[in-house]
């Protein structure tokens, strides 16, 4: 939450502070840790992609607030009581929605957050291809009159004189 | 008195602005020279009035006179001078007051520096920046205004914030704006060309500079954001992808396009209209960061929830700019026939593609920003785009730049070949996958992003001075180092900003891969393994500050028995403000930093401390530094500073 806060205040310098502040005891705490290195490493990373539910834009693992340290209690509960990571995740997603989920799955109508990177590389590369091409190949197309053309401008010139 | 005259100025200001976007406008249109010369004089009026409102704000920062309400809330009696005057524009109402005033910079620079402009581009561009500072002066004046008096004066203010104190962080918003405001030279310049329905090569001269200058001004003030976030925030990451970073990077992205399509204009006078739509969006960019930041919408949790009356306004202002152009673009767009034929595999292409990457880098991070708001309000879904979506979407496209970087920078303009120039940098391409690989066998078990990053960062690296000394010719060395020293400036800032990149790339992958992180209670006295290092707590202890209080850990850094440093991580608490800091000490090295945070007593005895070993971290902003120095070598290319834009050169500068 704190930092959140700070980088609010570093970009934008815009407002006093309206919040109040939380003391900054930090996000993961040694007492939290798991003693089992490979569990305490899969806790870590999940929690990097789990937000801390009343913070701006701040993952469980980096939060201060008290509800981040209840999730992460909660993640290395299910972790050690033997869930995979899917589960322990859909377990927090179950009871938290799926506003807790940093990287939004792609499916539904997320779908398009992920495809509207590509499908724009794709459409403006079209675009540029297509003008591109009309590009080089314009001098050819410009080297001679159709019929119809010198018509004209025999017409034209005649009217000229 | 002198709060009432600053007052004054500014409304005499919008006044200024309300003439300058008209008349000049007109007397263009019909041709009028007494009309458009009354641009100038506006312009150069309307940067004095602000300055002098300027001045009064900040003498009563100065001065501490707490009659006025903006000073109450951000200021105090015992702050030090330093921190009075950056608390002027360390408030919404107050950096509004800044980046009016740097948008009058900026108008009365074209002012006085477009001496060579013809008279009716001249008016009209000054014009259209006349109309965006009415446009914010008014903002200003109906819902932020910093010279509200208070009827009870308190006896003293409420103090900035504490982790506002800071030098780093008092220059960094003027940076950010001189960024962010300067784009809107490119819009007005696109603007006027839109109306007069022309773009020529010494259009894209003229604006070319504009942009240049913004985008060195938005990496600087990046740069400086992201290093105080890294050093303050004690968590040792450099980037959080907030939509307020998010803010920054768009423009900057957008800007980084323009500036290379600009070129494109200036010597085959092709990308006419898409160069235009660039210099429109960047300016856009930069407004919907505005947006995003002061109306609260998408952050709205804390810290900013302002009014939605000034997110309304930003709002209005976005939409009838960017409306308003777009409708003139569309209208007027196919009127800019490209003059310059090249071929599909060109440098012209190249740069094409740098655009189209880059914009499509930009439009990810913006729908990823804006996409919860969007899915709340369509789809009634709460949502949150993070970090790994960021790190996933972005890096692709950022990834293909870096690739097609080096071969694009020196491939031949109008027609090239391919199979050429790719045998040209086989030998780069070899060297930076070895040392990549070199890399991956070295590290056993680890991401495979830190030798990518080695093998990006060289090969663009060794792309930006093999295209130097591609420059330089055939013939002995001392011929080519000769003509080494005689290249243009700009050739020297294109090899400079694209090492910059490279270096920026190759530090971002080695801290987000090679980060040693370690969370543990320390009793005092007790020693534990950090990377090759190895730490004790040797003490903690309270200490009075100037205006705060401190618990101060006394930490020693030893290899092999040696010692490497003696660190002093604090936790500090201010009573004025009521507000504690985390200090983290940082040893800092070529190679790494050594990076200690000292946490709470915990109730068993012991305190908790985090600490890192940040790889290369020096090289990050050492890389930003270095492309912006890349953008000021390239701004002080002699043909800026010579009979910049004759329009007598028919087809720019020759294409090399």
């Amino acid at each position: 939450m704190k930092r959140a806060l700070i980088l609010s205040l570093l970009f934008s310098v815009a407002a006093p502070i309206a919040a109040p502040m939380v003391a900054p005891v930090w996000a993961v705490q040694p007492g939290e840790m798991l003693s089992d290195p490979a569990l305490e490493a899969r806790a870590r990373a999940l929690s990097k992609e789990l937000r801390c539910p009343v913070c701006q834009n701040e993952n469980i693992d980096d939060s201060d607030a008290p509800i981040a340290r209840d999730l992460r209690v909660l993640l290395r509960e299910r972790l050690t009581a033997g869930d995979s990571d899917a589960e322990a995740v859909a377990y927090i997603v179950d009871r938290y929605g799926e506003f807790v989920l940093l990287n939004p799955p792609a499916e539904g109508s997320t779908l398009f957050l992920w495809l509207a990177g590509p499908a724009m590389l794709l459409a403006g590369g079209a675009v540029a291809f297509a003008s591109l091409r009309a590009r080089s190949r314009a001098p050819e197309a410009a080297v001679g009159l159709t019929a119809a053309e010198q018509a004209r401008v025999a017409e034209l010139t005649k009217n000229d004189a | 008195m002198i709060v009432e005259l600053g007052h004054f100025c500014v409304i005499l200001s919008l006044a200024v602005a309300l003439v300058q976007s008209t008349l000049p406008l007109y007397g263009a249109q019909t041709r009028n020279p007494g009309l458009m010369a009354l641009a100038a004089p506006a312009a150069i009026a309307q940067l004095l009035l602000v300055a002098l409102s300027f001045g009064a704000l900040t003498y009563a920062f100065v001065v501490s006179d707490f009659s006025l309400k903006l000073v109450v809330e951000n200021s105090h009696t015992l702050k030090p001078m330093l921190y009075k005057i950056s608390g002027v524009w360390g408030n919404h109402e107050g950096s509004l007051l800044l980046w009016v005033l740097i948008l009058a910079l900026f108008g009365a620079s074209a002012a006085l520096f477009g001496g060579n402009l013809p008279p009716q581009l001249k008016a009209r561009v000054l014009a259209v920046q006349g109309m965006i500072g009415v446009a914010f002066l008014l903002f200003m004046l109906l819902t932020s205004n910093p010279f509200l008096r208070l009827e009870v004066p308190p006896l003293n203010g409420n103090d900035l914030n504490p982790l506002l104190q800071d030098p780093g962080l008092a220059f960094h918003p003027p940076f950010l704006y001189l960024g962010y405001v300067g784009l809107s030279m490119s819009f007005s310049f696109a603007v006027a060309a839109l109306i007069e329905g022309r773009v020529d090569a010494a259009w894209g001269r003229w604006v070319r500079p504009w942009t240049l200058v913004s985008w060195v001004f938005l990496t600087i003030g990046i740069a400086l954001g992201s290093w105080w976030a890294y050093y303050e925030l004690g968590w040792g990451g450099f980037w959080f992808w907030d939509p307020v970073e998010n803010a920054s990077f768009m423009p900057w992205l957008i800007a980084a396009a323009l500036l290379h399509s600009a070129i494109v204009v200036e010597k085959r006078e092709s990308l006419k209209a898409w160069t235009i739509l660039l210099a429109i969006l960047a300016f856009g960019f930069s407004l919907v960061g505005t947006f995003i930041v002061r109306s609260g919408v998408i952050t709205s949790v804390h810290a900013f929830a302002n009014d939605p009356e000034r997110g309304m306004f930003i709002l209005l202002i976005l939409g009838v700019f960017m409306g308003g152009a777009l409708t003139l673009f569309a209208a007027r767009a196919g009127a800019m026939e490209a003059k310059g034929v090249f071929s599909m595999v060109s440098r012209e292409s190249a740069l094409v593609a740098n655009n189209l990457l880059l914009a499509v880098a930009a439009f990810v991070i913006f729908v990823g920003t804006i996409w919860p708001l969007v899915a709340e309000l369509l789809l009634n879904r709460k949502l949150s785009v993070g970090e790994p979506f960021f790190n996933a979407a972005f890096s692709p496209f950022m990834t293909a730049l870096a690739v097609l970087l080096p071969i694009g920078s020196i491939l031949p303009w109008k027609r090239a070949q391919l199979g050429r120039t790719l045998r040209l940098v086989v030998p780069a391409l070899i060297l930076s996958a070895a040392l990549g690989a070199l890399v991956f066998a070295m590290q056993t078990g680890r991401t495979a992003l830190g030798p990518v990053g080695v093998a990006l960062g060289v090969w663009v690296v060794i792309g930006a001075l093999f295209d130097l000394s591609q420059r330089t010719g055939r013939g002995g060395i001392a011929d080519r180092l000769g003509r080494l020293a005689r290249l243009p400036r700009a050739d020297w800032g294109k090899a400079t900003a694209h090492t910059g990149l490279g270096i920026t790339i190759f530090a971002v992958c080695a801290m987000m891969s090679w980060k040693v992180e370690d969370i543990r209670v320390l009793q005092i006295g007790e020693s534990y393994p950090l990377g090759a290092y190895d730490v004790t707590l040797q003490a903690v202890d309270r200490v009075q500050g100037p205006n705060y209080l401190s618990t101060m850990a006394t930490m020693q850094v030893m290899r092999d028995g040696a010692e490497v440093a003696m660190l002093y991580p604090e936790k500090r608490f201010y009573p004025v403000a009521q507000m504690p800091t985390t200090e983290a000490a940082i040893d800092y090295g070529l190679w790494r930093d050594i990076y200690l945070v000292i946490g709470d007593p915990q109730d068993n005895g012991g305190w908790a401390v985090r600490s890192y070993v940040e790889p290369f971290a020096n090289w990050l902003w050492a890389g930003a530094i270095i492309m912006a120095l890349g953008g000021v070598l390239s701004l002080t290319d002699r043909r800026y500073r010579v009979a910049a834009g004759a329009r007598r050169v028919p087809q720019g500068v020759p294409a090399e």
